[in-house]
């Protein structure tokens, strides 16, 4: 019996305790870049794989804007801290690009603990020989060569990524997001308690900005949950807290933001309150909007529209899935009330979008306050059909086409999606599916 | 507050009071049902939380935010108990059940490597399982079940009442040191005699660990982890060594790697078992004396 258990435990400490394979494809983040032209996703096992749309071609007008695979690569290898005996996942938790200034693109990607930035250039020509021979092959005189020139010959078009940078050693605590600043000169890097700003171009140095770890670990109660810059002043950032909060902050104020500018928080609803409550208030998912004007907030039940202008409460609250409200201790048994979902606005700021369980997201249309449940399934939806609304029946008799709250799969979750800066596209990241919505057009 | 949908682990034990209660205490009776199925579902949900703190995984490190959370959501529900009293019963009665059970040789690994001390002055007081499964380890406790029930439950209100004192691991403070004692236990499973003696070393290094507070657990991400060692015998290597090197295997750095008694021990302890409400405070008042007494004796050296 003993035998038995130490032999279990060994095991377990040698391999993972899920089938390799399936696990790695899960996709973990999906990012479109500033213009749209590539889309980007990350999966669990380190991996990196853009999207580059299709040019809009007058022969092939139906195959408008199709996006097709561009690049593949490794960009993080799973690691082991020898100093904790810790593994290091090289799951990506996000990426995110930088605006494009030259002919190559440029990325950055993190797992746990180290950010990487990636230039995914193309190449088109190798270099074959130099201009050491004329037209017919002859060699030349070498009096007449002034100069030693590469020649590049023509090829077949290869895309091919490289590390540029690697930004390590810097995180103790698992890194959740990172966000370019405006200046595009920065970039912030987001752990549970700290937050350190980068230069792009320097990687053996970052400045911590923020750090809320209490002297004593013992009194820790929240984390830092998300952060992001603001998109058109460089010196703002907020984040966003696991008690429910967000903090704006100015780095003109201090070197260390520990003390915010501002403090956004509603106060809890006294009749809504459980053991709960502080759960499922924690915010999973912070966003500007473009115009910087305003900011979306994710908890596990609602999503919220704040003006920057008003800390006191959210300017809007949309419920996502309140069915769930009741089912709460189940799903802190199943641990699905601790899912990160991550929520995104359209390029002009009038709709959002975010993920739910069973393989729906949901969009909210902010001007008309209407709302849809759509499904991304291959069985329910066939290449170029129109998606159908969805509808989850809370109680009583369920009509046809709706689904029962009892029916819906929880393992099936939308954490992951990104929508297309100018036009309405859509990612939407399936657990290892990736599904890429378009607007119909006629 | 609670979904329809929640796992009663102990349905039948609510019923118990009011089954013995006239006709006349109807109403009161209804309402003890509903405050003992609140209290099922909050103890219940804090062993689910406690759990969920210890079975982390093995090789990475475990999520910070979820830790804190549930954390958080512990020591709500710690608060609430304390407020209404149930927690200092609960603990009492426990640490009396641990007393008689310390004798016993039929005791699991699983309760003898939780059974701690706890100071009485403190708020926050360790828990300590109630015996699973070897009920024959405390005969006392069981009859006292029995009466209660016969009594009609009067004073069930103010008892969390047949409350699931299923496992409690102690885990506020869980600390380190019973990951040694697990060790030690393991090896010397079929001999009640060292155990005894297993455990009052332990105490020792127990009570220096009781002292700290429980929110201590956090203090696992500022130390270094030792390398995992399932090996009883490294275990017993370490056992002097500092206290603080202990938190590096408390829950919440998931290196779990070393106890003996594993997750599975922990499922097996809450499903095996069986309604067995807490025992009133008089019949605690002797075991508890025979406890201070121990230690002294335990705190003397």
């Amino acid at each position: 019996m003993d035998e038995e258990i130490d032999t279990r435990k060994i095991n377990n400490s040698f391999l993972r305790d899920h089938n390799y394979a399936t696990e790695a494809d899960i996709i973990s983040t999906v990012e479109f870049n500033p213009t749209g032209e590539l889309l980007a996703t990350g999966d669990k096992g380190g991996r990196v794989v853009v999207f580059q749309r299709e040019q809009e071609s007058k022969n092939q007008p139906h195959r408008r804007g199709e996006y097709n695979v561009y690049s593949t690569f490794q960009s993080h290898e799973p690691e082991f801290d020898y100093l904790k005996s810790l593994e290091i996942e090289e799951k990506i938790n996000k990426i995110r690009w930088l605006p494009q200034q030259n002919a190559a693109y440029f990325l950055l990607s993190t797992n746990d603990k180290t950010v990487k930035l990636w230039k995914v250039s193309e190449r088109d020509k190798r270099p074959e020989g130099y201009n050491l021979k004329d037209e017919e092959g002859r060699i030349r005189d070498p009096t007449t060569i002034t100069a030693l020139r590469i020649l590049l010959q023509p090829m077949d078009l290869m895309v091919e990524a490289t590390p540029r940078r690697v930004f390590s050693n810097a995180h103790t605590y698992h890194i959740n997001s990172i966000s370019v600043n405006s200046d595009y000169e920065t970039y912030m890097s987001t752990d549970d308690l700290r937050i350190n700003l980068w230069n792009l171009e320097i990687t053996n140095r970052s400045f911590n900005i923020v750090d809320i770890k209490p002297a004593n670990m013992e009194m820790l109660t929240e984390v830092i949950t998300a952060a992001e810059f603001q998109p058109s002043q460089c010196n703002t950032f907020v984040y966003s807290s696991s008690k429910g909060s967000i903090r704006l902050c100015d780095m003109r104020a201090s070197a260390l933001c520990d003390n915010h500018s501002k403090l956004f928080e509603e106060p809890e609803d006294p009749s809504n309150r459980s053991f709960f409550s502080e759960i499922i208030s924690s915010i999973s998912d912070v966003k500007f909007s473009h115009s910087g004007r305003y900011l979306m907030t994710r908890d596990y039940l609602t999503v919220k529209v704040w003006d920057l202008n008003m800390e006191s409460k959210p300017l809007e609250t949309y419920q996502v899935h309140d069915y769930l409200r009741s089912k709460l201790c189940s799903l802190y048994e199943n641990d699905c009330i601790f899912d990160k979902f991550e929520c995104v606005w359209n390029g002009s700021d009038s709709v959002i979008m975010t993920g739910s369980y069973n393989n729906f997201f949901r969009m909210f249309d902010r001007n008309t306050k209407r709302d849809v449940t759509l499904e991304a399934s291959r069985e329910n939806s066939k290449p170029r059909a129109i998606l159908k609304p969805r509808k989850v029946c809370v109680g009583g008799k369920r009509r046809k086409d709706e689904i029962s709250v009892d029916s819906l799969d929880f393992s099936k979750k939308i954490l992951h999606s990104a929508w297309h800066p100018s036009e309405n596209i859509i990612a939407v990241a399936a657990t290892n599916n990736l599904y890429i919505f378009q607007d119909k057009v006629n | 507050m609670f979904p329809k949908g929640t796992k009663r682990k102990f349905s039948d034990s609510g019923d118990e009071p009011a089954a013995g209660g006239e006709d006349v205490n109807q109403p009161s009776s209804v309402a003890v049902r509903m405050l003992s199925s609140y209290s099922l579902q909050r103890q219940s949900l804090l062993d689910m939380s406690l759990i969920k703190l210890q079975l982390c995984h093995m090789l990475v490190e475990p999520n910070l935010c979820r830790s804190v959370l549930i954390a958080n959501t512990v020591r709500q529900i710690q608060e609430e108990m304390t407020q209404d009293g149930t927690w200092q019963i609960m603990t009492q009665a426990l640490s009396a059940a641990n007393a008689a059970a310390q004798c016993s040789a039929d005791r699991l690994v699983a309760t003898e490597v939780l059974c701690r001390q706890t100071e009485a002055t403190q708020g926050e007081q360790v828990l300590k399982p109630f015996p699973a499964v070897g009920s024959e380890g405390c005969p006392a406790e069981e009859e006292v079940v029995v009466e209660e029930e016969g009594e009609g439950g009067v004073t069930m209100s103010t008892v969390s009442p047949q409350a699931p004192t299923s496992y409690l691991p102690g885990t506020f403070g869980m600390d380190p040191c019973w990951e040694e004692e697990n060790g030690e236990d393991e090896e010397e499973d079929e001999d009640s005699e060292e155990c005894g003696s297993g455990s009052e070393e332990g105490d020792s290094d127990r009570l220096v660990e009781d002292s700290r507070t429980a929110e201590q657990v956090f203090g696992t991400f500022e130390i270094k982890n030792p390398a995992p060692s399932p090996d009883p015998a490294l275990e017993e290597l370490f056992s002097d060594v500092d206290a603080s090197y202990y938190d590096l295997d408390t829950v919440l750095t998931g290196m779990q790697s070393a106890p003996k008694m594993g997750p599975y021990d922990l499922l097996e302890s809450l499903s095996s078992h069986g309604p067995s409400p807490l025992s009133s405070s008089t019949s605690c008042r002797s075991d508890l004396n025979e406890l201070d007494h121990i230690m002294e004796i335990i705190v003397g050296s």
